[in-house]
């Protein structure tokens, strides 16, 4: 049976996956595979248990990564909807490390809204976009982050729509951290999603991925062609001569784009909790509904 | 006494996207003619370069199927 | 948090009220230990939202108010599997949106109580008017094959006790449980009382986790949770019993889905509901649910009155069926009367159980059944 332990060694982050599931089933050179390697090592610098962890996917390939290779409670949910469940899961578990990992079809496509108002919310989760720009399961269609005029399966004349702006959309929604990165920026992507891990409020890591399988411009380049690319187009977001629009020719701005501290909606509600228990609680004032319509 | 370092390749994992080879910043890998279980070529570590343990073929690996060790671990 | 027991409620237990039957099903759900309830407002179920934002709190719980209906669903089941006892409630266009993400909680048997308010349809419809056009959309709403529980009060007490015992069931089963009300009962005031129900069929325990698999199980399986260390995988797609997906090897789909389906089947006879009264000598059975009801039996005693041999079948649980009921009727019974604010829609479940002859006494438009209009099918069927 394939896997990281073959016998003779072991992966030292091999303590983190379940037994057997390794090979994933990403395409060779897939930018999942490495954002995975990223999350573990995230995990493992931190000394963090994964017991404290509770991961929340969508439908993609991205996914797939945490589901099944990473060991932590784990729930796998349906297209879109992974930050709406993950809002479920945080509130009734505000002292776990809750994180959403999906693509940008899943989160900022048919998941848009609940993307937007989760940021509004300022709910206390950690969301991972992988941006392939491209739906790579189902086979290579248009996303709402592909750049303008590219050749897809679903628009065989050019796309005529301009690419969603994630990070920029949630950095004007109020989230208390922004950032994107490439999976050639494996240092730094490492750090941020220890950021996600740890703090407080909307937290989202944008991460620009290729898909050496789907993704029209990348099937004619090898992977490490791909990742070179990232590196050579992609220039720090403060030091930006002009915002990057999402197109084909323009300079990926990478690093934090907010780093805001402001209160997160599980502190915001614990507050209102406390002034009911102490407050009117059980006072006996009596409980309102049915009365006056307004 | 300069610390020395072996890079470990784990065959069965690996699917030959060639990145390790290509941003080894020593040049210490290469593409062999070997067979992976899948079908894939693996990389191998060239007999005349010495991994000088930076890990960047292990962050970067997608398959979790390369990584460094310090030798006389 | 076991029902009733935190001191917030405890201090009204025993309390007669004069509410909507919607603030009914809210302190039910309330006295059922919902400790979550994520919702969307919509006419006529906003009540039990507005009631629970202001209460759940004072009783341990978490509210919250989501985008949609979609989000809501989707919260109420991943508090679940954080520990909760969740609920929601719409009305017919929320219940469509919700349809995907109820299966979700099928597939991956998920505890947890879905009100639908029902309200005239298709569409937009008649918002604030009452009707029952949801009844074949909670057995078939959601796609794929998959058995489900609907219970179906007809009074404000009802919509106490029957939120309660959706969440026991809920639990028992490990499956969602709808509560198909409709807007005549959610906004009638009625007193109801604070005191848990009784005399319902206790429901089977489902195991404890040291021996079975999470998705496994004879057909329930235990209710193993995230934070218990087990590293538990929970997805919706097809799964083996240790919840690791294998959408390749076709007996393991087959043995998951109908192991999920055997949960409500082989619980038939502890989830039937039935409130009977079918003498030997009937000639005519009203087969009755919700809002018609009430002028259904106001108009069979009249009819007895009149010396008409008239029985009653009223549906507590709707699904799953009681088509045995409708099986065994006496050989005296000539014909079925199913008064619904609906085009036919239990009527034509009914259908499949009997030779008799079933007629649908629909009533559409915002209005419900009046007991003359009841009395007078039940004149001329005699």
């Amino acid at each position: 049976m394939a896997g990281p332990d073959d016998g003779r060694r072991e992966h030292p982050l091999a303590r983190y996956l379940r037994p057997g599931t390794l090979p994933s089933t990403f395409c060779p050179g897939c930018g999942c595979g490495t954002v995975l390697n990223c999350l573990l090592r995230a995990v493992d610098r931190q000394k963090l248990d994964p017991k404290e962890l509770v991961m929340v996917t969508g439908i993609g390939c991205s996914s797939w990564i945490p589901s099944p290779m990473f060991r932590c409670d784990t729930l796998h949910t349906t297209h879109g909807r992974a930050v709406a469940f993950a809002t479920g899961v945080k509130l009734l578990m505000p002292q776990r490390k809750v994180l959403v990992i999906a693509g940008d079809g899943d989160l900022a496509g048919i998941g848009g809204n609940h993307l937007v108002h989760a940021a509004h919310r300022n709910i206390d989760l950690g969301v991972m976009m992988v941006n392939n720009r491209i739906y790579g399961m189902t086979g290579g269609q248009c996303s709402p982050t592909t750049p303008s005029d590219l050749f897809t399966t679903t628009t065989p004349y050019g796309n005529l729509d301009q690419p969603v702006m994630a990070s920029e959309l949630l950095v004007s929604a109020g989230a208390n951290y922004v950032a994107r990165w490439t999976t050639f920026h494996v240092r730094q992507l490492t750090k941020a999603m220890e950021e996600l891990m740890n703090g407080e409020g909307f937290r989202f890591l944008e991460i620009i991925s290729q898909c050496p399988t789907h993704f029209d411009k990348e099937c004619k380049r090898s992977p490490a062609e791909i990742l070179d690319s990232y590196r050579d187009n992609s220039v720090p977001f403060d030091k930006a001569e002009e915002p990057y629009d999402g197109q084909a020719g323009s300079k990926l701005t990478v690093g934090v784009l907010a780093d805001r501290k402001r209160p997160g909606y599980v502190r915001r509600l614990a507050a209102v909790e406390k002034k009911i228990a102490s407050g009117d609680g059980t006072s006996g004032d009596g409980p309102s509904g049915g009365e006056g319509r307004k | 006494m300069p610390k020395k370092f072996g890079v470990r390749i784990l065959g069965d994992g690996c699917k030959g996207c060639g990145i390790c080879v290509h941003f080894c910043p020593n040049g210490v890998l290469e593409m062999s003619g070997e067979f992976t279980p899948k079908g894939y070529h693996p990389p191998q570590k060239k007999t005349d370069k010495a991994c000088k343990g930076c890990r960047t073929c292990e962050q970067m690996c997608p398959d979790l199927a390369i990584y460094v060790e310090e030798e006389g671990q | 948090m076991k029902s009733g027991q935190h001191p917030y409620l405890a201090g009204h237990q025993g309390r007669r009220l004069f509410d909507l039957g919607d603030i009914a099903c809210a302190w039910g759900a309330l006295y059922a230990g919902c400790s979550f309830y994520a919702g969307y407002p919509i006419t006529p179920a906003s009540e039990i939202a507005e009631f629970l934002s202001k209460e759940l709190p004072r009783a341990g719980g978490r509210f919250i108010q989501m985008e949609d209906e979609i989000a809501s669903m989707a919260a109420i089941i991943g508090a679940a599997w954080a520990g909760g006892r969740a609920m929601t409630a719409t009305s017919g266009p929320g219940f469509s949106l919700m349809q995907e993400n109820i299966g979700y909680a099928v597939m991956t048997e998920t505890p947890c109580v879905v009100v639908d308010v029902q309200r005239s349809g298709p569409s937009t419809g008649q918002a604030t008017k009452p009707a029952q056009g949801d009844m074949m959309q909670a057995r078939w709403g959601t796609h794929g094959d998959h058995e489900m529980v609907a219970l179906c009060p007809n009074s404000a007490q009802e919509c106490f006790d029957l939120t309660v015992r959706a969440f026991d069931i809920a639990f028992a089963l490990r499956q969602p449980v709808l509560l198909m009300l409709d807007g005549e009962i959610g906004h009638l005031r009625e007193t109801f009382d604070l005191r848990l129900p009784q005399g319902m069929t206790p429901l089977p325990r489902p195991p404890t986790h040291h021996d079975v698999p999470p998705f496994g199980g004879n057909p329930v399986p235990p209710l193993v949770l995230f934070g218990e260390g087990r590293f538990l995988h929970v997805t919706g797609s097809t799964h083996k019993p240790d919840g690791m997906r294998d959408v390749t090897t076709p007996a393991v789909h087959d043995e998951l889905v109908r192991r999920l389906c055997r949960k409500v089947e082989q619980n038939r006879r502890l989830l039937k509901d039935v409130e009977k009264d079918v003498p030997d000598d009937a000639r005519t059975v009203v087969l009755c649910y919700g809002a018609p009801s009430r002028p259904a039996l106001a108009a069979v005693e009249q009819a007895r009155k009149e010396g008409l041999k008239v029985g009653i079948l009223r549906l507590r649980t709707v699904w799953p069926f009681p088509g045995d009921e409708l099986e065994s009727l006496p050989d005296s019974v000539r014909a079925v009367l199913v008064p619904e604010m609906n085009l036919g829609q239990m009527s034509r479940e009914a259908e499949r159980y009997t030779e008799k002859s079933v007629g649908c006494l629909s009533k559409i438009g915002g209005v419900t059944h009046t007991t003359r209009e009841i009395l007078s099918k039940l004149r001329e069927a005699a």
